[in-house]
């Protein structure tokens, strides 16, 4: 029973726990190895993480909430590409011209609409065909990467609008846009997985379709929904960040899924569906950025950064499976 | 009467649905642009389809035992970076096969963890196609590599030399896809990978050693990647450390659209090869039709598509899905 409690802690809190090693380790070895002598647990450095992290985390909230249901989304990276040129090349679009800055919610609002629409797209595809989401969204990353280069050519596409560099840049009670938006995402999302039905149902889904469909749950509409959903967040994670950078070259975006992949998995969500939270990937996010930024610190180039997230997977993915090796063989006593 | 008929058309279309589908892209393209049939095109795309074919058989193995490989991308990347750094250290005889030995020694490494340890092999050729991208760039610093002297070797001769007329890629491809079909189609182990991938547990309980098989298409996988490594490198005589960056999902795209399941226990070495020529011959054929660089990726996601629910919809006996 005990030996059961730690497992189930272990899995649960492994992440957070993961993220202090990761603090502690840096902090001392930056002592040692750091080249610049400004301290590692910095607050400034901290919130700086929280804000870098935000583009992969917002789409990774999106990413646990359709692996939970089961599903996967490999097309994220081209609609995050799509939804950023729409959001620059509209401001210019001689229809929006008499807006003068009212033109931002304007073109803010087409970009998620598009994000939303493409996610929904997918999301239709997989419930109307039946054929799996991988390979679905695995054909819309390559379609999805055509549209970008139909609507903006291969050159990149650059509009700075001040007003709207101005809104990205702010900082409300010390946290950037970004990061708020970030937080805001992970709150709502973790209100909609544990507080609602759709949330729950997702759940069911992911454990055990058969038994969903048999509980009178409509699969479909829920799946659509999620894809919908982490179509929208690909599109508001590219709102939040080409509004402060104002320039998207067509290839932006490139292998943004398995990032987001990666920080989901590492926040404890099964790639089977039916397990994971919003708030492990939210750990998930912040552990890659700190191994980032940390292993940046002490002098590793990003080499090492992807060496270690590679072998951290594996080893998370093992310590994962032995834990519930455990769990089983308890039961059976 | 009339449904059985229907069923027969179905059972044809999901079985040959692909070479249908191929044969049909042939002749629109041909009556499109009459160089489309010409042998110099017909060896171009052949030709450049070759590397990506290569690491396609490989993945074939791997897909049909009922797993995925993600990593043949930056594996790609690194035997291509090793056998150039190599060769100017220790000539081509020896870097050849040091390479292999290094790319399979990656490819065990990830049937270890897949096959003996049963880990999910999504996550573990992600976290490998992270790692090993990483193993590359430190081996070569994160510079380019280039071979110094580029006439002085014969190693060119697996990317740039021709014999009896056909280009070498091109004969490694078929050679290989010749002999991998083989083993696939006629040999005990062939039958054990399909079995383990049909029904895992099934095989297990008939004896077949579950776990050795899947170590086995990992090692046949990355033999295949090593070998496209050399004809990269061969070819272009010098390599960024991300060359084979993306064409996981490519090699993937090219399997599937052949009629692997991704459930495994199913899919041919042939279909492959088509699927690979088809991903070419479609580039190609909207470039000859003077149309963008971009439509072939949307006209690709279509027929991902549509070949895949077309075959499951003529399983299944139904077009649309029965999820409520």
């Amino acid at each position: 029973m005990k030996t059961g409690a730690l497992s189930e802690a272990l899995k649960k809190g492994g992440i957070w726990g993961f993220i202090v090693l990761e603090l502690i380790f840096f902090s001392v070895a930056g002592q040692f190895l750091s080249i610049s002598d400004k301290a590692f647990m910095d607050g400034g450095n901290m919130l700086l993480l929280l804000k870098q992290s935000a583009p992969i985390g917002i789409i990774a909230m999106g990413m646990t909430i359709v692996m939970i249901n089961g599903n996967i989304d490999l097309s994220v990276g081209a609609t995050y590409a799509i939804a950023a040129i729409i959001l620059l090349d509209s401001m210019t679009w001689p229809i929006f011209a008499g807006l003068g800055d009212w033109v931002i919610p304007v073109s803010c609002l087409l970009a998620l609409s598009v994000g939303t629409a493409l996610g929904a797209l997918n999301g239709l595809i997989v419930w109307k065909t039946g054929v799996d989401a991988f390979i679905v969204t695995l054909g819309s990353m390559l379609g999805f990467r055509g549209l970008v280069f139909m609507v903006n050519g291969e050159n990149p596409t650059s509009n700075l609008n001040w007003t709207l560099v101005d809104l990205a840049e702010a900082e409300v009670l010390g946290l950037a846009t970004a990061t708020w938006f970030l937080l805001g995402v992970t709150l709502v999302l973790w209100f909609v997985m544990t507080r609602t039905v759709h949330g729950r149902n997702a759940y069911a889904i992911g454990d055990n379709r058969e038994a969903a469909v048999n509980a009178g749950i409509r699969v479909g509409p829920h799946m659509l929904i999620n894809f919908a959903i982490i179509g929208f967040l690909a599109a508001l994670s590219a709102v939040v960040f080409y509004s402060e950078s104002g320039s998207v070259n067509p290839n932006d975006g490139q292998l943004f899924e398995l990032w987001v992949i990666t920080a989901v998995v590492l926040g404890g969500t099964k790639i089977t569906g039916g397990a994971g939270s919003v708030i492990g990937t939210f750990g998930g996010v912040v552990a890659i950025q700190l191994l980032r930024k940390g292993l940046g610190h002490i002098g590793a180039d990003t080499s090492t950064v992807n060496l270690v997230i590679g072998l951290i997977l594996i080893a998370v993915l093992f310590i994962d499976r032995q834990l519930n090796v455990k769990g089983k063989q308890e039961l059976r006593i | 009467m009339a449904t059985l008929t229907k069923q027969e058309i179905g059972t044809v279309l999901a079985k040959q649905g692909i070479l249908i589908a191929f044969a049909i892209f042939m002749i629109g393209f041909t009556l499109a642009n009459a160089k489309f049939l010409s042998a110099d095109n017909l060896f171009s795309v052949v030709r450049s389809s070759a590397i990506l074919g290569v690491m396609a058989l490989g993945v074939t193995f791997v897909v049909i035992s009922g797993n995925l490989d993600l990593s043949v991308g930056s594996m790609m990347s690194f035997s291509t970076i090793v056998v150039l750094d190599l060769h100017d250290k220790i000539g081509p005889l020896l870097a050849i096969p040091a390479m292999f030995a290094m790319t399979m020694a990656l490819g065990a490494m990830i049937g270890f963890l897949v096959g003996y340890l049963k880990l999910n092999s999504l996550i573990v050729t992600l976290g490998m196609l992270s790692a090993i991208h990483g193993l590359t760039l430190t081996y070569s610093g994160g510079k380019n590599m280039d071979i110094a002297n580029k006439d002085g070797t014969w190693f060119g001769i697996f990317g740039q030399g021709s014999a009896l007329g056909i280009p070498v890629p091109i004969l490694i491809f078929i050679a290989l896809a010749a002999l991998l079909g083989l083993v696939l189609a006629k040999t005990p182990f062939g039958r054990k990978v399909y079995a383990v991938g049909g029904n895992g547990t099934a095989a297990t309980f008939s004896g077949i050693h579950r776990a050795r098989t899947v170590f086995a298409c990992y090692v046949i996988s990355a033999t295949c990647v090593a070998t496209a490594g050399l004809i990269q490198a061969s070819r272009s005589m010098g390599s960024q450390n991300t060359v084979g960056q993306g064409m996981e999902l490519e090699v993937l795209a090219a399997v599937i659209l052949g009629g692997a399941s991704l459930m495994g226990g199913a899919g041919t070495i042939f279909k492959t090869v088509i699927g690979v020529l088809i991903l070419g011959f479609i580039q190609n054929g909207l470039l000859l039709m003077g149309l963008q660089f971009y439509v072939q990726f949307i006209v690709t996601w279509l027929i991902i598509i549509l070949a895949v629910w077309l075959d499951i919809a003529a399983k299944r006996g139904r077009l649309w899905s029965p999820i409520a």
